[in-house]
Order: C-alpha cells, then structure tokens, then sequence
C-alpha cells in the first residue's frame, strides 16, 4: 500500500478547485456531437431561407407574414429578429429539448451515468454542470441565428441608421446592441425549456422520451397560449413571454413585459431544478 | 507506514428490498481485510450486482450500514471513493467518443486530481490494460475485449487503495482472461485491495485469498479460500478388513466424523473428515503410520481432494437456473 500512498499524496493535492474541468468536458461532450452540431446547422438555415426568400420577392409585400418581415428591406438587421421570432416558437425549444432531454437520460442508457457517479461526480453537481451546458447550447443557438441573420441581413440588404418600431431612429451600433439583447433574451427563455427537459431527463432511461416529453409541453403550452377562452392562465405559461423581446426595438425600452418574462422563466427554472435535483439525489442507479 | 486496521468492506445488515417487494440483498455482513483479492462469488441473479452498487453509492440501502476504507458510506463518498477504482456491471463509455477521451472525462469529474497530469494518467491506465495503440479509435468500433479493457482503464486511473471489479472477465478471450488475471494479481501484489465478483469458481479460485458466497441475497460463506475448501471437508478413506480400529486410531488423531461403508469383497471402507474441529487437517502420513503400528491392515489409503465446484453447488442450490 505504501506506494500507493506516496504516488496519491505527491500527484494529488486535496481541495484543489477546479470546477471548470467537468463543465468543458461536458461542453465538448455537447457540441462535439453530430447530432447537435447538424441542430445548429438547420437552424443557421432559417435566416439564410428567410433572407433569400424576401430578396428574390417582389419589394413592399402586402404586411403579411411573421413581425419585422417587411422591414428587412429596409434595413438588414431586420432579417436576425424576423429569424429569431420563426424559430423561437419551435426550432429553437425543440433543438435545446433535444440536448436537455439527452442530459441525465442519455448518460443513464449508455450506463456512462454510474460511471460518473463512483468517479466521484456529486449528484448535485453533475445536475448543475449538465444545466449549465443546456443553457449554453440554448445561448449558442440563439446566437447562431441572430448572427447568421446579422450576416445574411448586411450581405443581401441595405444597412445604416436603423429607425425602430417606435418610429425614433437610432445608430446601426445601437441596433447591433439592441439585436444582441434579443439573442440574450430569448437564450434565457430558451433557459426555461432546459429546466424542464433536465428534468424530465432525470426521470427516464430514454433519452427521446425526454425530448419528446419537453417538445410536447412546450407545444402545448404555446396551444394553450392561442386560445383566448383561456387567458386567465395565459400569464403562468412559459411561452407567453417569449416574443415580449420586440419590446427592445422600441425606444425608450419598456421594460415591464421583459422583467415579467425573465421572472417567469425564472420561477419555471428555479421549480423544474429543484424536481430535477429532488429526483436524481434519491435515485437508485441501475442503470 | 502503520497497517490501517479499518477492514477495505464491511458492512452489517445490508439490505435491498425493490419496490415490488422483491429482496435482492438480504441482511448481508461482509468483512473485506485490506490487502486480500476477496472473490464475490455467486450465482447470476443472487445479488452481487446489486451489492455492489449499494458498497459505491449508486443504489441506497433500505435496511444496514456499510464502509469503504473505514469510513461511512454514502455519506463520505466524496472522499472516499477517489480512493476506490470501480468497474461496475460491465463497461460503458460513450460510443462516438474515443477509448482516451471518454478517460479524460472519467478524470475530469474527478476532484481531488489536478488537471494537468489528466494526459499521462490516461495514457497510463491505458497502457496498463494494453489498449495503447487503440487509444485514439471509437468506442463504438471497440470490440467486447477492448471494451472490458476499457472499463479497466478506467478503473485504474490512479492508484487505487480498493478496486471493486465486477465480473471483469465477462466476453473475454481466454488470452484476455489470462491477462486479467495477472493484473488483478499485480494489484494485489502492490497492495490494493481487490473485490473482485463472478460468478466463476475457476476465476475466483485461482486469484483470490478470501471467498464470499451469495445465494438468493444471502452471504452463505464467508472466509478465507483455505476456510471454505476445508469446508468443502477434505476426506481420508482407508480401505481396511478391521473398520471399527481403524476408525478408533482415525478418531484419536483428531479426524471428524467417520463414517464406515462395506465395498465388495473381504474390506470395508472407513471415511472421515481429514480435519479436526479447528480446521487444522490431520498429517495422512501420521494417519498410516498409527493405523499399522495398532495392527490395521491398511489395503488403500485416498485422500479425497474437496471439489470447490460441487460445494458451491451446494451453497448456492444453483444449477444452470438463474435466479427469479
């Protein structure tokens, strides 16, 4: 045993934080994969399809369509809100349901989880890593869009002074800022999609089944936001403040829908981690 | 350095029931001494997985209490566990990533490391089990001897005061097993403690110092390898014309219970077990010594060697049916 003893004190000091090591395996884990690399793919596609679409058409259009569309021509940074408010209903949840579900799930079909678990990784804190990544697949793909509509918008479409829905006209640096904020919003209401699909991840061995169980809500939630016989609980879904992010291409911003947003997702977040970690630090491994 | 006198396992009581009411592990005592290779032997489907993953954490005990290294499980896994290499039901490694970076992410969940030795630790353990220059390709494209290899690997990512091993044989090539088998060896020989289950005898046997036995849940042998074979009861059968003095000599020499047969023809057959009450067994050539000095004619003396496989037969009322 003395070897094993001397080798352990001279290589291993104790206590040493390093907090980062797990979460970068975790991020490469993620975004090394094909799958979720070919999720950023397609949804890179909504602004190149959107931009392209709206160039070849006839201009003016007659105001149908998603928000912002008929303003693209006016001005290119139009085309990352317009991509964000298409995918933000669906493309956008579904990739970050995908890479959530697979969190806990994914690592217990492999049989990778019990691995982990006896490394030691802590319940508590591979539950934490696990969600930081989601959130930040969530922030990439947000990202992904608005920069590839940032992109697409300054190749086919005039750009400059960019005059906002409230009519004032501020500087192209000031929208750029603005259209940052909007990948930042939605990245923290996709944020509410990955809390749930932590959590429902941690109730099954089947990764899918956790996606689609995160989907599934998501969509219904949104199906329940389009029915006015309902409004009564319309404030209580996670959806209905995704799209309050048009706020922020107003000038002064108004605040008061966002905040509401963000304090939404927020208690959606704080409540789906707290089942996610009630049922994973109590869960046989047998997996 | 001072022996710890903390046993490596024990744990009082350990029990599982499943919620469907069904007892996988029944109140199990085991004592694990540091520094032995103890052979978990059992059955498929008598309850060493589930043991297992009750000693490392994975699975919470509903009954009992348990401790790795002397101190108490779970609730100091944090620093124990560092200290224990576990190979759990097999091998399980991301499929699309390769052999040596699912072993640096196996290193970097792992604390009480620092980072910048995670390469040649990897690179390490991988030489270790011969899976060098099969370090860089997919798991995926790993065969079942590779992956068991792997899962060792992983097992021995630093040095380890206990490996717990489950069947770590399992799909292995004889070559492979052979392989295994020196490795669990050197570990012992350096001072690890190996638990090492399977459901082998063979396996068990040629490693090992100490044997537990689990049948239905239960630990129906514990002790050392040299405890249960004399459990299996080492006989003397002296063929004789004169049983009833021999069997008078074999007693005064401490024999066990004897026991006297007719065979064919003019002897008789007198049994006994070869050792006394102690375990310690009884010098045959003594035995014959003082048979012909009392005058009995000594026609055949067979010292019946104990066959470990009928008594794990026997503890463990197993055939080839499995459990439930």
């Amino acid at each position: 045993m003395s070897t094993s003893e001397l080798t352990r004190t001279s290589t291993e000091p104790h206590s040493r934080p390093q907090p980062l090591r797990l979460f970068r395996s975790e991020l490469r884990l993620v975004f090394g994969r094909r799958r979720n690399q070919a999720l950023l793919a397609v949804l890179s596609t909504a602004p190149i399809l959107i931009g392209i679409a709206v160039r070849v058409s006839s201009p003016g259009g007659d105001g149908e369509g998603p928000a912002f569309l008929g303003q693209i021509t006016e001005n290119g940074l139009f085309l990352a809100f317009t991509a964000l408010t298409v995918t933000l209903p669906f493309f956008l949840p579904l990739s970050v349901a995908v890479v959530s579900g697979e969190a806990i799930a994914g690592e217990a079909s492999s049989g990778t989880l019990r691995n982990l678990l006896v490394v030691p990784v802590d319940r508590t804190r591979l539950l934490l890593v696990k969600y930081a990544s989601i959130v930040t697949f969530g922030l990439a793909a947000a990202l992904v869009v608005w920069g590839v509509g940032i992109i697409m918008g300054l190749l086919l479409f005039p750009h400059g002074a960019v005059t906002l829905l409230s009519g004032t006209t501020v500087s192209f640096a000031d929208a750029l800022g603005r259209a940052l904020l909007v990948a930042l919003y939605v990245a923290a209401m996709l944020a509410g999609v990955g809390a749930i699909g932590a959590f429902f991840s941690t109730l099954t061995e089947v990764p899918m089944g956790a996606m689609a169980a995160t989907a599934v809500l998501t969509i219904i939630s949104e199906i329940v936001g389009a029915v006015p016989q309902v409004r009564g609980i319309w404030p209580y879904l996670f959806t209905t403040p995704w799209l309050a992010f048009g706020d922020l291409l107003r000038s002064p911003v108004p605040l008061h829908a966002m905040g509401i947003g963000l304090l939404t997702e927020g208690i959606y977040i704080a409540l789906f981690l707290l089942l996610a970690w009630a049922r994973l630090t109590t869960k046989d491994i047998s997996s | 350095m001072p022996a710890d006198p903390s046993p490596a396992i024990a744990t009082r009581g350990l029990t599982k029931r499943f919620r469907s009411g069904q007892v996988a592990v029944d109140g199990i005592d085991l004592l694990v001494p540091r520094g032995c290779v103890y052979g978990f032997l059992g059955p498929n489907g008598s309850g060493k997985t589930t043991t297992i993953r009750m000693l490392l954490g994975l699975v919470s005990a509903t009954e009992g209490e348990h401790e790795l290294l002397g101190e108490s499980m779970p609730a100091h896994a944090a620093s124990v566990l560092p200290r224990v290499g576990a190979l759990v039901e097999g091998p399980a490694f991301h499929p699309y990533l390769s052999g040596r970076a699912n072993l640096l992410r196996l290193d970097a969940g792992d604390r009480t490391v620092v980072a910048s030795g995670a390469g040649r630790r990897v690179d390490e353990a991988l030489e270790r089990v011969g899976l060098a220059a099969a370090a860089a390709k997919r798991y995926r494209n790993y065969s079942l001897g590779m992956r068991q290899r792997l899962g060792l690997a992983g097992a021995l990512l630093r040095p380890r005061d206990l490996l717990v091993l489950d069947e770590p044989t399992n799909g292995l090539d004889p070559q492979g097993t052979r392989e295994v088998r020196t490795l669990v060896r050197e570990l012992g020989a350096e001072g690890s403690t190996v638990f090492l289950s399977s459901h082998l005898l063979s396996e068990i046997e040629q490693v090992s110092t100490h044997v537990g036995v689990m049948s239905h849940g239960r630990l129906v042998f514990q002790g050392t390898l040299t405890a249960l074979r004399q459990a299996a009861g080492i006989r003397v059968r002296v063929e004789t014309t004169r049983p009833d003095d021999a069997a008078a000599v074999m007693r005064a020499l401490g024999t066990g219970t004897t026991a006297v047969h007719a065979t064919s023809g003019a002897t008789s057959s007198v049994v006994a077990d070869l050792s006394d009450g102690e375990g310690t067994p009884v010098d045959t050539a003594l035995l014959v010594e003082q048979l012909v000095k009392a005058g009995v004619p000594v026609h055949e003396v067979v010292v019946e060697r104990p066959d470990l496989e009928d008594l794990f037969v026997e503890l463990t009322g197993e055939g080839f049916d499995v459990d439930q």
